[in-house]
């Protein structure tokens, strides 16, 4: 989750932002330094060299040559002094005698390497010296003689003038950090810019993620805002567009299973009344068949069996469609479980072709219908019965908060690929669809049965052969007061 | 031979169960509306009524009411479509003694009347021929006669109601559990409707004027059943 999250959207688009205003800074930032920090620099030098040029001119007449050491003292000084400000310092030499502003000064910043320059170059030479952490401006020039059209010549004095940059290192270091704060600004807005850009992009996203969860919980009716109509608008449309055309289909195929579980409901009612009639012939029709020539004999036999087959197929049709309607109604009452299905048993004549193995009487009491729990025993056992081997089992155990009931045969089991189907309604194991004794609705009726009670069925093979159906059924027997008038 | 009124709207059904019914040696009158029916009553003083609860214009439920108002000792016996569960309660309040689902087999049919007429015939097994009056409270029980009488004022009871009463009290202080009395009192199997049991003791409280919250005689036993006990 942390990994994704430092690769999401949001901290890309941080990244990037914050990348592109960092390259954009720095590069205008050392552009402009550079031109600004040269500028002021030659200026300053300009101004210097063109004051000191000036000040020798007015002043060399005075200097008598060859000087001596006092001569070139005084002659410093009086350099020195022109500066307002007292900020020169002045070396004046002449072969090996020398004489400065500052007279304990070692002049560290003239180094031999611009003596040797002054010397042997007419031209000025100046140097720039950093010493220490300070920048000083070092200017050294020969002072010539010579009118306008002869050519100069060297009086061998040269004077070397040292002036502190102070002023203009504080200037450029204002300016670097001036830039420095410039780029945490650009770099504070590229961060802001892109967090907002990422939410412009993320929260349309996140309103998407969220209403595609709840689509995918079932709630089709979510829709989305459309703002705007940038891309993220048009996926928000196209989203919507989605939803209703689902919400749409999906309202069409619960209208048409609506409607077809509504047609059989209503072809169950409606065969029900003729049934009745029929039903209640039926017994006429067996008392009489033997009195009949043997060929209308079968045919009324068989209309009296057929007519009962299809009463309680019928009956069952009716049964799951009041299970899908919602309208089946449980009604509970507490009894004994293992009672219960002894009687099941009984009351269909299995006692002696089941063997059971049952808790003592009134050890094990439930809130059931009675008469669920009676068709889901009969349904388990008769199918036992009917499609495994004997002997059928049936086992009855149970905790505090459910009961289970157990039922196993002793045949050949489930074919695995039947086993995921056979709650199913009129799944037949063979292809062939061979008529079996049931409706096809015994084993989806228990199922149902079982569900309406809050309990579940599965169906299984033993590892030692056979099918076993296990029914975990609630027992609630500590729940609110029984219904009926107390 | 017993007399069988027989209401139901739908001409096939009511021919074929009258056909089958007769069959089992029932003298039948068959009528289509409710409003018939209740004319019969007296013409044909039947022993008991098949009525089937959905007719039109008057319903099963009026003509059990109307029944109830004139006679409270006729057994009925309703004939409902499965699924009507809130019928047959209001049927069974009304004072039905028991109820089919059709589609029903003749015999079931014919085995339920004779259950029925069973019960207005006699008490449980055991009961003598002689003259025998319990009395419990103000509660007399004449378990030969078959009558019973609270304070000395005779009470009407349909069939069942007799039924149940003369068993629960024949056991004071026993607990019976609905499915033992529907075995005894219904004669129907163990996951019958328990349902008849509970409307039938309300029935029969609300004739022997039980108070609604502290039954004298017919205790409920929570998770149980009922038992019957003199106070």
């Amino acid at each position: 989750m942390r990994k994704r999250r430092l690769r999401g959207l949001r901290a890309r688009l941080v990244v990037a932002f914050g990348l592109v205003a960092t390259v954009a800074a720095i590069t205008t930032g050392a552009l402009t330094f550079r031109e600004a920090r040269t500028g002021v620099l030659q200026q300053s030098q300009d101004s210097t060299i063109r004051q000191l040029r000036a000040q020798l001119n007015q002043h060399a007449a005075e200097l008598a040559v060859p000087p001596d050491e006092p001569a070139l003292r005084e002659f410093a000084h009086d350099m020195a002094a022109t500066e307002s400000q007292g900020s020169w310092r002045v070396l004046v030499t002449y072969g090996d005698l020398s004489g400065s502003s500052a007279p304990a000064d070692p002049f560290t910043e003239v180094t031999p390497a611009l003596r040797e320059a002054v010397g042997s170059s007419r031209a000025t030479v100046f140097q720039r010296v950093r010493d220490q952490g300070r920048t000083s401006l070092v200017v050294g020039m020969s002072i010539l003689f010579g009118g306008r059209d002869t050519t100069p010549t060297a009086t061998g004095v040269q004077v070397f003038l040292v002036v502190p940059q102070t002023t203009e290192q504080a200037y450029v270091d204002a300016l670097v950090t001036a830039v420095e704060r410039a780029m945490v600004a650009a770099l504070a807005l590229a961060v802001v810019l892109a967090l907002l850009a990422a939410r412009g992009v993320l929260v349309p996203v996140r309103k998407l993620r969220l209403a595609t969860r709840r689509i995918a919980q079932g709630r089709l009716d979510t829709r989305l805002a459309v703002n705007g109509s940038d891309e993220l608008a048009d996926l928000s449309h196209t989203f919507n567009e989605t939803a209703a055309a689902l919400e749409a289909s999906v309202a069409e195929l619960r209208d048409m299973e609506s409607r077809a579980r509504r047609f059989a409901a209503d072809v169950s009612h409606e065969l029900r009344t003729p049934l009745a009639a029929m039903s209640a012939v039926t017994d006429v029709l067996d008392e009489d068949a033997a009195r009949l020539d043997p060929d209308t004999a079968t045919a009324v036999r068989l209309i009296s069996e057929e007519t009962v087959k299809l009463a309680r197929l019928v009956d069952d049709l009716m049964e799951i469609s009041r299970f899908d309607a919602g309208a089946a109604v449980l009604h509970l009452y507490e009894i004994d479980l293992a009672e219960s299905i002894r009687r099941t048993l009984a009351s269909r004549g299995w006692t002696d072709t089941v063997d059971t193995e049952l808790p003592p009487p009134d050890a094990l009491r439930g809130r059931v219908d009675p008469r669920r729990l009676d068709v889901v025993v009969a349904n388990l056992v008769g199918n036992a019965l009917k499609h495994g081997d004997r002997p059928v089992r049936v086992r009855l155990s149970g905790g505090d908060a459910a009961a289970v009931i157990e039922v196993r045969d002793s045949g050949p089991g489930i074919p695995p690929d039947v086993l995921p189907h056979v709650f199913e309604r009129f799944y037949k194991s063979d292809t062939a669809r061979i008529r079996s004794e049931g409706s096809g609705l015994g084993l989806a009726i228990t199922a149902e049965n079982i569900r309406i009670h809050g309990g579940t069925v599965r169906a299984a093979n033993h590892p030692a052969g056979g099918a076993v159906f296990t029914v975990e059924l609630p027992l609630r027997r500590d729940e609110s007061p029984e219904e009926g008038p107390s | 031979m017993s007399r069988v009124l027989l209401i139901e709207d739908d001409p096939a059904v009511r021919e074929g169960v009258a056909l089958a019914l007769r069959r089992q040696n029932h003298d039948v009158d068959a009528t289509a509306t409710g409003e018939e029916g209740m004319d019969r009553l007296r013409a044909f003083r039947p022993d008991i009524v098949v009525l089937d609860l959905m007719l039109p214009g008057m319903t099963g439920l009026d003509v059990c009411r109307g029944i109830r108002a004139v006679d409270q000792t006729l057994p009925i016996i309703m004939a409902t479509a499965r699924g009507d569960e809130v019928d047959i309660v209001v049927g069974l309040e009304a004072g039905a003694d028991d109820y089919v689902v059709k589609p029903v087999l003749a015999r079931v049919l014919d085995a339920r009347i004779r259950a029925v007429l069973r019960r207005a015939a006699g008490g449980p097994p055991g009961a003598g021929g002689l003259p025998k009056i319990d009395t419990y409270g103000d509660l007399a029980v004449d378990r030969a006669g078959l009558t019973v009488a609270l304070n000395g004022e005779p009470i009407a009871l349909a069939p069942s109601e007799l039924r149940l009463l003369l068993t629960l009290s024949a056991s004071p202080g026993q607990v019976f559990s609905r499915q033992q009395l529907l075995e005894a009192v219904w004669e129907h199997d163990y996951h019958g409707d328990a349902r008849l049991v509970d409307a039938c003791v309300k029935r029969l409280r609300t004739k022997m004027s039980e108070p609604p919250r502290a039954p004298r005689y017919i205790h409920t036993v929570r998770g149980f059943g009922y038992r019957f006990s003199a106070p």
